[in-house]
Parts: C-alpha cells; sequence; structure tokens
C-alpha cells in the first residue's frame, strides 16, 4: 500500500514533463487574444516560407533600374504588386524576405539577451556578496545609456553582419533580465524548498539551475515578451541608420532607409509598406506581452 | 543629509567608473582604435601613428585606462577623424539645437501625455481609458522613424504645410519645429500617458481622497487640488529625466530632418568612421544621464524625508 503511494506521487519522468510542459503552452497560447497571435504566426509562415511565398529574388532587379508604381496606380503591373524600388527590386518580395531577417534577429537577439541575463541574474541573487556587486554595477552603468545610443557605440566597433546585430541585442538587452531576476531571487532564496535543497547537500550550480530557474521562467517568459518588441525597434533603427545587416539583404528598417531619398517623389508605398510591417509587428508582440505579463503573473497588474 | 549626499555621489561616480571601464574594454576588445583610421579614405601610416601617440596606445592598459578616465573628466575626446578638430568643440556646437528640439518634444510629451493620463484614470474602464490605452500602445509600438517620415510624407510632401529640412532661424520658428518635435515627442508621450495614469489611479484609491469625497467635495476639486497635486510628483521625475534622454537618442529623427544637433553628429561619426567622434558622443550622454539621476536623486531626498533613510 505505502509503495503504491510512493509510485503515485513519484516525479514524472522526463517524457511526461516535456508533454506537460507542451500541453500548458498549447492551453495558455489557446487563451491569448486571437489579433496579435494571429499577427505573429502569419509573419512567422511568411517568413518561413518566404522563398515559395515571394513573387520574385529580393536582392536582385526585376526591372530596369527604376522605381515603378504600385499596380493600383498608372505605370505599375501586377507583375510587381507593390511596385519598385529604386534598384528596380520587387517591393513585395523584399517586403517578405525582409519579414525573416527582422523575425530571426528579433527573436534571436532577444533569446540569448534572456539566457545571458537570466543566469547572470540568478547567480548575482543567489550567490551574494562580490558576484552581485559586480553584475549589478555592470548593470546600473549599462542602464544609464539608452539603447539606441548603446547599440549604435557597439556598431561603431563592430563589424556589421546578421550575427553582430544579434550579439548587439544581447548585450543590450541582457541587463533588463538581470535586474528583474536578481530581485526575484532574492526572495526565492529564502523559501523552504531550496533551504531543503541545500540541506540535502544539493550543490550551489544544482539549486540555483534546478531548483531556483524553474520557478521564474514565468517571470523570464513575460520579459521576453516585452522585450522583444522593444529589439525589432532597434534593430530597425539601426538598419535605419545604416548600421544594420548590411545590403542587399533586405529588412524593414533598412527598406525605410532606402526609401527615405523618395520621400519628396511621394512615392509614399516605398516607406509606407515596410513601416507598417514594422509596426503591426511591434504592435502585436506588445500587445501579447502585455497581455502574458497580467496573466503570468498577477503582482505585476498594476505597474 | 550631507551623509545622503556624498552617498548618492559616490554611487553616481562608481556608476561613470564601471561605464567608462565597459566602453573602453569594448574598444579595446575590438583591436587599436586608431587602425579604424585604415578604414578611412586618404589615412597615412604617420596619422595612424600619431594618433596612437595622442591616445597613449602604446603603453601598458592600465596606463591607457588611466589617460582614458582623464580625458574624460576633462571632457577631451580626441580629435575626429573626418574633422580634424576637437570633437568637444563639435559637440558642444550642435548641443544647443539639440536641446532647443528636446525642449518641445519634452513640451509636446506633456502636453499630450499627461492631460491623457488624467482623463483615463478620472474615467477608469470607460471609452477614454481605452483609447488612452491604445494611444500609449501607439506611442510604444511605432518606430519614431517611421513617424518621422510619414509626418514629413503626409505634411510636408503631401500638403505642403510644413517644411521638414533643417533647423530654425530663431527660437520661436515654430514652423521648422513642429514636426521633428512632434515626431521625438510621440514616444515619450506614450511613456507618459501610462505614469500619469497609473500614479493617478494610486492615488484617487487612497484614503485622503476617500475622505475628500465623503467630506463632499466637488469632484473638480478633488481632482485638481488634491489628486493631481500628489500625483504630479513621479510625473514631473520621469518628465524631467526624458528630457535629458530625448537630446540623446533624437538620432533617427535629426536624421530624417536634416536637424543639426548631436544626434546627427553621432550619425556622421557612424557613417564616416569617425570613431573619436561616435565615443565621445557616447560618453557624453553617460555622463549627462548620470548626472540627471544623480540630481533627481537629491532632489527627491530633499522633497521626501523617507527616502533619504531607504537609500
Amino acid at each position: 500500500m505505502a509503495s503504491d503511494q510512493i509510485l503515485v506521487t513519484s516525479p514524472p519522468s522526463g517524457v511526461e514533463q516535456v508533454s506537460a510542459v507542451a500541453h500548458r503552452s498549447l492551453s495558455l497560447l489557446r487563451e491569448a487574444p486571437k489579433l496579435p497571435v494571429g499577427i505573429i504566426l502569419f509573419v512567422a509562415l511568411v517568413a518561413i516560407f518566404a522563398p515559395l511565398l515571394a513573387p520574385h529574388d529580393a536582392e536582385t532587379s526585376v526591372k530596369p533600374i527604376k522605381i515603378f508604381a504600385p499596380a493600383i496606380y498608372a505605370g505599375g503591373t501586377w507583375d510587381t504588386a507593390l511596385g519598385t524600388d529604386f534598384q528596380g527590386r520587387d517591393i513585395l518580395s523584399r517586403l517578405i524576405y525582409g519579414a525573416r531577417t527582422s523575425l530571426i534577429i528579433g527573436l534571436l537577439g532577444t533569446v540569448f539577451a534572456g539566457m545571458l541575463g537570466v543566469t547572470l541574474g540568478i547567480v548575482s541573487g543567489y550567490m551574494g556578496g562580490l558576484w552581485d556587486q559586480v553584475i549589478m554595477r555592470i548593470t546600473d552603468a549599462k542602464l544609464a545609456l539608452p539603447s539606441l545610443v548603446f547599440g549604435i557605440f557597439l556598431a561603431a566597433v563592430l563589424s556589421p553582419g546578421l550575427w553582430t546585430i544579434i550579439l548587439i541585442l544581447m548585450i543590450v538587452f541582457w541587463t533588463r533580465y538581470a535586474r528583474v531576476i536578481r530581485g526575484e531571487v532574492l526572495s526565492l532564496r529564502e523559501r523552504d524548498f531550496v533551504k531543503l535543497a541545500e540541506v540535502t547537500g544539493a550543490g550551489k550550480i544544482r539549486v540555483m539551475f534546478r531548483h531556483i530557474l524553474p520557478n521564474i521562467m514565468n517571470t523570464a517568459m513575460v520579459l521576453f515578451s516585452l522585450t522583444v518588441g522593444v529589439a525589432i525597434i532597434l534593430e530597425a533603427s539601426l538598419s535605419f541608420l545604416g548600421v544594420g545587416v548590411p545590403p542587399p539583404t533586405p529588412t524593414w528598417g533598412n527598406m525605410l532607409a532606402d526609401a527615405r531619398p523618395t520621400l519628396i517623389s511621394e512615392r509614399w508605398t516605398l516607406t509606407v509598406a515596410p513601416g507598417i510591417c514594422i509596426m503591426l509587428l511591434v504592435l502585436a508582440a506588445n500587445l501579447l506581452g502585455d497581455w502574458m505579463r497580467v496573466r503570468l503573473d498577477p503582482q505585476l497588474r498594476n505597474r | 543629509m550631507k551623509t545622503f549626499i556624498a552617498k548618492r555621489l559616490l554611487s553616481s561616480l562608481v556608476t561613470l567608473l564601471v561605464l567608462s571601464m565597459i566602453i573602453f574594454a569594448l574598444v579595446r576588445a575590438s583591436g587599436n582604435p586608431a587602425e579604424l583610421l585604415y578604414e578611412y579614405p586618404g589615412a597615412r601610416e604617420e596619422d595612424i601613428a600619431r594618433q596612437t601617440e595622442a591616445w597613449g596606445l602604446n603603453k601598458s592598459w592600465p596606463e591607457q585606462y588611466a589617460s582614458f578616465v582623464w580625458n574624460i573628466a576633462r571632457f577631451d575626446y580626441g580629435e575626429s577623424f573626418q574633422y580634424g578638430t576637437s570633437v568637444r568643440s563639435l559637440y558642444f556646437d550642435r548641443l544647443p539645437n539639440s536641446l532647443l528640439l528636446a525642449f518641445w518634444a519634452f513640451l509636446i510629451s506633456m502636453a499630450i501625455g499627461i492631460p491623457l493620463g488624467i482623463m483615463s484614470a478620472v474615467r477608469v474602464d470607460s471609452w477614454w481609458d481605452s483609447f488612452g490605452k491604445t494611444f500609449a500602445l501607439l506611442g510604444l509600438s511605432v518606430p519614431s522613424f517611421f513617424v518621422a517620415l510619414l509626418l514629413v510624407l503626409l505634411f510636408g510632401v503631401k500638403l505642403e504645410w510644413l517644411p521638414f529640412l533643417g533647423k530654425p532661424d530663431s527660437f520661436f520658428d515654430w514652423r521648422h519645429l513642429v514636426l521633428p518635435s512632434l515626431a521625438l515627442g510621440w514616444f515619450f508621450s506614450g511613456a507618459m500617458l501610462r505614469l500619469t495614469r497609473s500614479s493617478m489611479l494610486e492615488v484617487l484609491g487612497s484614503e485622503y481622497i476617500k475622505l475628500c469625497r465623503l467630506k463632499g467635495l466637488p469632484e473638480t476639486v478633488v481632482i485638481v487640488k488634491h489628486a493631481l497635486r500628489n500625483s504630479f510628483i513621479p510625473v514631473l521625475t520621469l518628465a524631467a529625466v526624458n528630457l535629458v534622454v530625448m537630446i540623446n537618442v533624437a538620432v533617427v529623427v535629426e536624421v530624417v530632418f536634416s536637424w543639426p544637433g548631436i544626434g546627427r553628429l553621432l550619425y556622421d561619426g557612424l557613417i564616416n568612421r569617425d570613431f573619436p567622434l561616435v565615443q565621445g558622443v557616447v560618453v557624453m550622454a553617460g555622463v549627462m544621464i548620470v548626472g540627471t539621476n544623480f540630481v533627481v536623486d537629491v532632489l527627491y531626498g530633499y522633497l521626501d524625508p523617507r527616502i533619504r533613510l531607504t537609500r
């Protein structure tokens, strides 16, 4: 009888744990507001199937080197539905491939920033002492610079490229995680389950990553969803300033930069199309982030 | 009070010191900054040797760092690669333009954010509130360069109402100022709205507001005289910090409107690989913001004795 009890309450195996997590995140997704999830899924699908969806190649001219109007205007053709840019490249195809770059950079940059920030936040909060002092002083100093200014500085020091931008986002945004996670760990550290783990003889690393980490995952996810939007804006700003992903790779930011000299010629689609894409994606990310903040952590509700 | 100020001053200095270490480390990790001059058209061997000498790059790391900090303390950021003049004089030439832009953007962000925030808080969960929330969300989600480009398209090109390039001739030349300051103030008005709303909500839920209402004071008196005054402290703090932040993050807006401020200077340095210029502007941004935070903290401590003890 007693052994049955133990069997029933024994911790689930790895497979069951994974399926439980998957189940939980699926049910979470089902509750999420439809519009932002829809937008993000749409952008993600477009990004994944870009080669199938794009009518043309994004990096080569499909027409003579000249700006062509969208199809609904005189002089436009349905072959290039949204017109072409100053090099005769199809805008629609560039938007579709641009979704790829923007999404990859935004997501990877935020994920890497999260991994670094969460790790350092846990170490800072749990180890205390010198670790805490050093990590938190660095955080303070970094928060003194606006992320755009710091991003520009890094872009000036490093040579441009896709992975450089991801690295820049990681260096710029990890402090956001570290600050909040540290605060959370400070209170978790005093809880009974951590004390018990310590008494049982669990090592520091085991306590930090086996016992504390699972308990701060909710906060980390909320921070992640709130940071994605800012990260995409920063990437777009850097691309707009000409230090993002180098041309001819299309990103929404450098499409806007390309469009700037043509403002006076009233080719408004060149500016509005990539701008709307950035806006919708960031809006969706922020809406989802706000919802997740309330859903996963009711204590944050009134901030 | 004196120990409080001393403590805050010390922690500000530590922050600046750590910031200078981060910048120093990042620059050195990426190689000899004087060699960035190689990428600069027309640079000769002796130019690089001269820059290396001027920055003391042939000395040991601790010595280099010490001279780096000493130079920052004297506001000496070296010579610009492209202009050949000192970064300091370039910077202070441009600063007044940035101050002008930031000042008007600051006024706009308050003029939009505060009234909308108050309306949202007073009529919570009403049509006003949803409007305010939507507005704040748009403020945070639409990148300022896109707002700037849209303003240029609409008011500059399509309607031809306002000029959109360059800076005004005088302080009150509003025609040149409207579009850039609107574009810059846009993002911050969203943040102001959010903070005003939450601060007002907190005050409106407090006991003394309940008492005011129980006394039978008219709602306008409750709001204007009692709630507003008390909820303004955090709002004004954020506004002050924002003003300084705006001076430094106006880069994209200044680029779109060809506004000759320090943001444009930073862009200039970035595009032309003018490393001393970029470093100078970035360091100044850090100094300015840490300085403002210090002043705000001290003022807070002066106004509210409780803060002196908790920090």
